[in-house]
């Protein structure tokens, strides 16, 4: 007959899953990774086309077009990885997450329009960086521990583009909304999968 | 979704009770959230607020009659309370931690914690 388990064994046994259970429910596990790629791959693009464009209105013109196909692409990749992972949008992780990424993505739009019209669109790129980075942060604080990592690495090339020369701008666009999402996704898509 | 009325009523050994220790009282062990895939509903309830039974069953990965039996087993014994509501018109039921439901898992966690470092002294 076998040995019955110690009760200590069974003590650290329950503990773990009731940790691991916990961490599970209070999970938003549908961030795409792949979707976060294919993000990053337009959004390099988007830089390289911007940075050809001669007037301040048609480099705006271009990233504003890039954000609309990543919202598609990330709108699609999470219901996607929602809907495989049994997560539904309207669960209240889901919720709390879209209420923690999504007002600081609002705000940055809505900055756009007086900087740009202030003739301030030097400002701009490091205001889209740090404002995206804060939602991912702020979001990812909901997630898997790599999201808010995602965020602020946003967010420090933000404050790069915002305190660095105005040449620099183009480059931190193309590293975080190029870059870090083509990193970031990949590291996703292979540890928790999508 | 489908109700069993397979779960017991909670029996007079159920209910966590204080026992004679060496010298002193200890609280002998819950035994409605002892049982995996109840203390799994506790747990998840504890960190994810108010959750549907889709979501609990695909949390815990388990079957709508069991987690239905274990749920009303948890409804019970007054640990969790249950809501039915029509969303989209698909009926849809929502479980919550109770207050007591939330003492009974920190009681429990108490349980285990002591239960360790009463291994870890000797």
């Amino acid at each position: 007959m076998a040995n019955p388990e110690p009760l200590h064994h069974r003590a650290a046994a329950d503990l773990r899953f009731i940790r691991d259970t916990m961490e599970r429910a209070g999970s938003f596990t549908a961030v795409p990774g792949r979707g976060q790629v294919a993000i990053g791959l337009t959004a390099l693009v988007a830089a390289w086309v911007a940075a050809r464009q001669a007037t301040p209105l048609a480099w705006l013109v271009v990233w504003l077009v890039e954000a609309a196909l990543a919202l598609a692409i990330g709108g699609w990749a999470v219901a996607r990885k929602a809907r495989a992972g049994h997560t539904p949008l309207e669960s209240r992780v889901a919720r709390r997450f879209g209420l923690a990424f999504l007002p600081p993505l609002a705000a940055g739009a809505l900055l756009t329009v007086p900087l740009y019209f202030a003739g301030m669109v030097r400002l701009i790129p490091g205001m889209w960086l740090l404002l995206y980075g804060t939602g991912v942060m702020t979001g990812g604080a909901l997630s898997v521990p790599v999201v808010p990592l995602m965020g602020m690495s946003f967010a420090v090339l933000g404050a790069v583009a915002l305190l660095g020369p105005a040449s620099w701008s183009n480059a931190c666009l193309a590293a975080g909304f190029g870059g870090a999402h083509i990193v970031f996704g990949t590291i996703i898509a292979r540890r928790y999968g999508g | 979704m489908a109700r069993s009325g397979a779960a017991r009523r909670p029996g007079p050994d159920d209910a966590p009770r204080r026992t004679p220790g060496a010298g002193r009282e200890a609280v002998a062990l819950d035994r409605v959230i002892h049982e995996r895939v109840r203390l799994g509903i506790v747990s998840a309830l504890a960190a994810g607020g108010e959750l549907t039974f889709t979501e609990l069953r695909d949390l815990l990965r388990t079957t709508d009659g069991n987690l239905s039996v274990h749920a009303r087993r948890l409804e019970e014994a007054g640990y969790v309370s249950c809501t039915k509501a029509f969303v989209d018109r698909v009926p849809q039921t929502g479980y919550r931690l109770t207050p007591a439901g939330r003492r009974a898992l920190e009681r429990y966690l108490d349980h285990m914690e002591a239960l360790i470092r009463a291994t870890r002294a000797r």
